[in-house]
């Protein structure tokens, strides 16, 4: 029986499992959208644009693990997922982007709305391709699901021409895959595995260091396993955050550019480094040459093009982090490493994150109490300050989970992310940490979360500022706030003197703007009512609740290891 | 780090965009490439790539990965360090000539085993079928010889794994 491409594309997503799909409308997809307009088993969300649409498929997708799917249409509704496909290729999200082009017989004309969207993705996502024929369409579309999930993950981008959707052809849609140029490691090589075993043996100073690859294969609880049988400390990225217990006694903190003392230190201390799924970011490592100078190197990853780029690694192991541990844990023992475990207790004692210097509601007491309220939470965040704040005081761990932009860096994700989250974890708060830079880049999204009836709570750290270039400029650039000031006006003096007094009101108003979405929103400017604040909005079940932080002004975040420099050159405190 | 030329032979999809997706991948990413030539293979929907660049082990390494990691790319073989033989087509034009500039042109020809394809009272055609290196050098004499009167077009390098004899 012969069936038009968009029926064959509902089967599809059906047959994939999609029970969500994140889509705007355009007329090069309307075809989809009037076949979709029969279907009962797939939610269809219309956020209020496409960047907000696929950062909400992002958070969808890391919350729950699932692929997250978009479906827009041509030109401007595909260009408007670039940032959000590049956001989700840095991160290894696993995505599949469908986009409505034009005629197959019109493109290259430059007709309305055509745009090269496979050219433009090319570099920033795992695979993206063209439908030319009708007959290709179930194969494509079962290959991109395939490859967005496995191996590293990461987004594909499928663009249907008007006319593939809606010819005729085959209602067959593949069971299997089979794409020669791609076949994702699946084992692990058990030689490393006992080289590594060795060095552990060896070693008087071992540590783990865990990325969001960690994360990604849910191997957080092998890893707990791992690192209490061989009673090695664990240090994480900003992205492996959370895969132990942050309150586990043999957890250390954070490596890199805002990590802890302790970490770093370690770091730069140790004589084995097991780094599992991370690929050693600028971020992290600081000046290469000088990180952990006098360690040997394990660095397992999925990925092989990961290993020994940034790094000269001693053994390289290609596999998916949960596999390559699984393997370590029989063949591991106690080691005796109490002394080198005692330092590192003792730095982190000695050196602990605050911000003990700054007076009133630090976002480090809103965090703390973030901490305490919720027994179970998925946090998103936007980028900047806030973004390093909440990975810096945040508690994680299997039930409370971080969603962060950490190598596109993304502002405006945040609040999307949340949206996304929530539609995939039912019953489990999601909360977006956000500042008011960040948050205005995709606001438009609070109506998406009012008309889904989503309690997200959006809290919004702002300091009128935007807040990390601001830090910069205040550490490097002689306090040269060149254009990072949002109360700026044109009437304000060009370089302005900083005189609070005399400084404009900050637009918008965000408990007003958070009224007019018909959302809930509520401004706090003294530590004692942050509590009243998170229990109002915990107790909203059907609709977001804004919580605007006014916070000091010009708060850093420390410690921080300066561009360029190594992690042993941090700066602790101002 | 040292520079080193180096060869890769590249089996993949023979499909829109591919070629694009490998200079892409060279581009965004900063790898240098001396040439690239591609064509069909016996199977049409496989086309093979001869690429040669010049660059330090590291880099090389990464690029070798990178290419692996692509979907379009079926096989990659480094052709570095292994017997091939390697071919370029080019032609070279030479205009303005003197009856003695042809008589010496076709001594060229004959002396390093390239073809006089086509000529008139003024201009000759050459058709070399040679190594890169030998063709870069039959440029320079050329180019010395006859000063802004020759035209070339090249083709890049074409490159196969030796049976028993080995030729690049």
């Amino acid at each position: 029986m012969e069936i038009k491409g968009t029926e064959l594309f509902v089967k599809a997503l059906k047959e994939e499992g999609v029970d969500t799909l994140f889509a705007y409308p355009g007329g090069m997809a309307i075809d989809l959208f009037d076949q979709l307009y029969d279907e009962d088993d797939i939610e269809v969300i219309l956020p209020r644009h496409e960047q907000g649409l696929i950062h909400a498929a992002d958070g969808y997708a890391r919350a729950t693990g699932n692929v997250g799917v978009c479906l827009v249409t041509s030109g401007p509704g595909a260009t408007n997922l670039v940032t959000g496909i590049a956001t989700a290729n840095y991160d290894s999200v696993p995505l599949v982007c469908f986009t409505g082009q034009v005629m197959t017989n019109l493109i290259g004309n430059d007709a309305f709305q055509e745009v090269d969207i496979v050219g433009i993705a090319r570099n920033i996502c795992k695979y993206a391709v063209t439908v030319h024929k009708r007959e290709d369409l179930g194969r494509i579309i079962k290959n991109a699901f395939y490859i967005a999930r496995t191996g590293k993950p990461g987004p594909v981008l499928v663009d249907i021409p008007k006319d593939i959707q809606v010819a005729m052809g085959s209602s067959e849609y593949p069971d299997s895959v089979n794409i020669r140029g791609y076949k994702p490691s699946t084992g692990v090589h058990a030689g490393q595995i006992k080289r590594v075993m060795k060095l552990m043996d060896q070693a008087k100073r071992p540590v783990f260091l865990v990325g969001g690859g960690v994360r990604i294969s849910h191997a957080g609880e092998v890893l707990t396993q791992l690192v209490e049988k061989s009673g090695i400390p664990v240090m994480t990225t900003i992205m492996g955050k959370g895969a132990i217990d942050t309150k586990h006694p043999l957890y250390i903190g954070n490596i890199g550019m805002h990590g802890n003392f302790a970490s770093n230190n370690a770091a730069d201390k140790c004589d084995l480094l097991i780094s599992i799924g991370t690929r050693f970011s600028d971020r992290v490592t600081g000046t290469i040459s000088e990180f952990a100078q006098n360690a040997t190197i394990v660095h397992i990853d999925i990925d092989p093009a990961s290993i020994s780029r940034n790094i000269k690694v001693d053994v390289p192991i290609v596999a998916d982090a949960r596999l390559a541990i699984e393997a370590m844990l029989p063949h591991t023992k106690k080691y005796k490493i109490s002394e080198w475990v005692s330092d590192i207790k003792k730095w982190k004692e000695e050196h602990p994150i605050n911000m003990n210097s700054y007076e009133g509601m630090t976002p480090e007491k809103i965090i703390h109490k973030i901490n305490e309220m919720f027994p179970e939470l998925i946090i998103t965040t936007d980028v900047g300050q806030n973004q390093l704040w909440a990975s810096q005081y945040l508690d994680l761990g299997p039930k409370k989970r971080l969603l962060t932009s950490g190598g596109l860096g993304t502002m405006g994700y945040g609040l999307p992310a949340a949206i996304g989250a929530k539609l995939g974890t039912e019953g489990v708060p999601v909360l977006c940490i956000s500042g008011d830079g960040g948050v205005q880049m995709n606001i438009q999204e609070m109506a998406t979360a009012v008309v889904m009836e989503l309690p997200v709570i959006l809290c919004v750290f702002n300091n009128g500022y935007l807040g990390n270039v601001r830090q910069m400029q205040e550490l490097f650039y002689n306090k040269r706030y060149s254009y990072t000031c949002l109360r700026c006006r044109r009437s304000c003096e060009h370089r302005c003197l900083r005189n609070e007094e005399e400084c404009p009101s900050y637009t918008p108003d965000f408990v007003k703007l958070a009224e007019s979405y018909d959302a809930v929103g509520i401004r706090v400017e003294k530590e004692e009512d942050i509590e009243a604040a998170f229990q109002k909005a915990m107790s909203r079940k059907t609709g977001p609740t804004l919580i605007e932080f006014i916070i000091e002004r010009e708060a850093n975040v420390f410690p921080m290891v300066p561009g360029g420099k190594a992690l042993n050159e941090m700066i602790l405190d101002s | 780090m040292e520079q080193k030329k180096r060869y890769i032979c590249l089996f993949v999809e023979n499909e829109i965009g591919v070629l694009a997706r490998i200079s892409g991948l060279f581009s965004s990413k900063s790898y240098n490439m001396d040439s690239l030539s591609v064509g069909e293979t016996e199977d049409p929907t496989v086309s093979r790539m001869t690429i040669s660049l010049t660059s330090d082990d590291r880099t090389f390494e990464q690029i070798k990965k990178q290419l692996n990691r692509s979907v379009e790319v079926i096989k990659v073989v480094d052709y570095t360090d292994i017997p091939i033989h390697m071919k370029e087509l080019m032609f070279i034009k030479i205009g303005s000539c003197s009856e003695k500039d042809k008589a010496e042109i076709f001594r060229i020809a004959q002396v390093f085993g390239v073809s006089v394809r086509d000529y008139s009272k003024t201009t000759v055609l050459l058709e070399c079928i040679q190594t890169e290196d030998r063709n870069k050098e039959l440029i320079a004499l050329m180019s010395e010889m006859f000063v802004n009167r020759i035209e070339v077009v090249r083709g890049g390098g074409v490159a196969i794994e030796a049976v028993s004899i080995a030729e690049r």
